[in-house]
């Protein structure tokens, strides 16, 4: 292309036909987690044993910084719980690579908040899923809200700067938005609002938690006049059918700008599309997460121009993009269909249309197979809360 | 306020630069802004600004012409506004 | 930290251009003076990050 050609078509087009790099990515670094959230998406619970060891993690670093990706987005389960997690974050850091971590809160101290103030390539996100106690626990489990506001306090306390609430949205906290924004005023935190995807665990608890059509609308009058300043991670673009779209690229940037690195080294489209059909590879093979982002089939598949397939006739379909992949794949809709929340409504009826359409399983679930149930701090028996089951 | 192409002009030392084929992408690792250069010549003017005296010697430098300088221009504006580039003290006449 | 005027729509056309927009592809938003050369992007703004 000529040096002074403006680059035809919208900044979305090019980013549709994939880059040559991801601009940030997911990475999970492990499945152990101390909550076990009724939604989660990658049904976590339990470490892995083919997990990446730190010198394996410092090469996914290298490559990153390599490739130039700008941000790392890490989570997991709940990556403070590996003992090598502030390693890995000051390598990526010094390595020219941008962290942001997702976190429960349950390993934040004063010293290491200190310590994440300090730094200046270093975001938090603390995921919470309700404005109160009994709305958020009722998802994260007893205590988990507590937990996540003393992180806040603390971070707050340090002064760090750029530290998120990130919430899930659900039938059950839509009505908590102003909430939301008062507690996040109230730590000097910023506000992001993300959707609920049948993904993992998350498709268990669809049915009943993803939010009705109304409250679809609700969550869009809210968002919309309040621009840049509530984060959604581009994950309502299927709510841009209803006008105005929402800021963000609107566009799935699964395989195509973003990807997701899981705690063995998969390399999936993306968080919510943890499942065979949409693993691209994995990094421990020859060329690494390279070669996989590059000349995977999955992806070269992906960033083929998308046909829009039943929705290409309808109207809104250049604003909606035929909604989310995951959100289709999971409900058991037709990828080349309307999303299940589509606002028209034509997700609902083709769902009542498909009711024994089969509806995919995660390819593994390292959920926790005895929940354990809360302990007292003065229980002396080192069993206390394990259930024995034959 | 019109950008002071005269003046010398330096990228933020926190901006990553990554060339794609349709132009470039700018990372400011403080602001955590991204942008996107639509043009390979805005990149040019960019990979120029810091061994020319002046944003002016910058855009010649690229292949810049007359008739688009203004838009390069304001490009640059843009560019200073949001912090990914800043006035070059050191270098300044 | 994020600047008011960006989150532009696509750029209005160079005068120059030969490609035509077509009027059904405008995205139903309000016109902002977007810049030919440089678009803003949030970090954020990437669907497939949680």
């Amino acid at each position: 292309m000529p040096a002074d050609a403006v680059s035809s078509g919208r900044l979305v087009d090019h980013f549709e036909a994939g880059l040559d790099a991801p601009i940030c990515l997911t990475w999970e670094l492990t499945y152990a987690c101390n909550l076990a959230c009724i939604h989660c998406l990658s049904s976590s619970g339990r470490r892995d044993p083919r997990e990446l060891t730190t010198a394996e993690c410092f090469g996914v670093i290298d490559e990153l910084q390599a490739m130039q990706v700008f941000y790392v987005n890490i989570g997991g389960g709940e990556p403070t719980v590996r003992r090598d997690f502030w390693e890995i974050l000051d390598y990526a850091t010094t390595h020219d690579v941008g962290v942001k971590f997702s976190t429960n809160g349950s390993r934040i101290t004063a010293e290491n908040a200190a310590r994440l103030a300090a730094s200046d390539y270093v975001d938090v996100q603390i995921s919470l899923d309700g404005a109160s106690a009994s709305v958020n626990d009722a998802i994260r489990g007893p205590g988990s809200f507590v937990t996540a506001t003393e992180a806040l306090e603390r971070w707050a306390e340090a002064g760090m700067r750029s530290f998120k609430i990130s919430v899930v949205v659900t039938r059950t906290n839509v009505d908590q938005l102003d909430e939301f924004e008062a507690l996040a005023d109230r730590f000097g935190a910023q506000l992001r609002l993300t959707r609920l995807r049948p993904s993992g665990r998350g498709a268990d608890v669809w049915e009943e938690l993803h939010p009705t059509a109304p409250q679809q609308r609700q969550l869009y009058d809210w968002l919309l006049p309040r621009g840049d300043k509530v984060l959604t991670g581009d994950s309502f673009f299927h709510l841009a059918a209803y006008g105005q779209p929402l800021p963000g690229l609107n566009l799935c940037g699964a395989g195509r700008v973003v990807c997701l690195i899981d705690p063995i080294g998969d390399v999936y489209a993306c968080p919510f599309a943890i499942h065979e059909a949409f693993r691209a590879g994995n990094i421990r093979t020859t060329g690494g997460f390279t070669a996989v982002w590059r000349t995977s089939e999955l992806f070269q598949d992906l960033r083929r121009p998308q046909t829009g397939g039943a929705c290409a006739s309808c109207s809104h379909f250049d604003s909606c993009r035929g909604g989310c992949m995951a959100a289709k794949f999971f409900t058991g809709l037709p990828l080349d269909g309307p999303d299940p929340e589509c606002v028209l409504g034509n997700g609902e009826s083709l769902l009542s249309k498909l009711p024994d359409r089969a509806v995919p399983r995660p390819s593994a679930d390292h959920s926790r197979r005895t929940p354990r149930r809360p302990i007292s701090p003065c229980e002396p028996s080192p069993l206390a809360g394990f259930e024995v089951t034959l | 306020m019109a950008f002071q192409a005269e003046q010398a002009w330096r990228l933020d030392r926190r901006v990553a630069i990554r060339p794609e084929p349709f132009g470039a992408l700018a990372y400011h690792f403080g602001t955590r802004q991204l942008s996107f250069l639509k043009t390979r010549k805005l990149l040019a003017v960019v990979q120029a600004l810091d061994e020319q005296p002046t944003a002016l010697a910058a855009c010649r430098e690229a292949g810049v012409t007359e008739q688009e300088l203004p838009a390069y221009c304001r490009a640059l504006e843009t560019l200073a506004r949001s912090g990914m580039v800043v006035e070059d003290a050191i270098h300044a006449r | 930290m994020t600047d008011p005027s960006t989150q532009a729509p696509p750029a209005p056309r160079d005068a120059d251009d030969d490609q035509r927009v077509d009027a059904a592809e405008q995205p139903d938003v309000e016109l902002v003076e977007a810049d030919l050369l440089i678009e803003d992007v949030s970090i954020d703004g990437m669907c497939g990050v949680y």
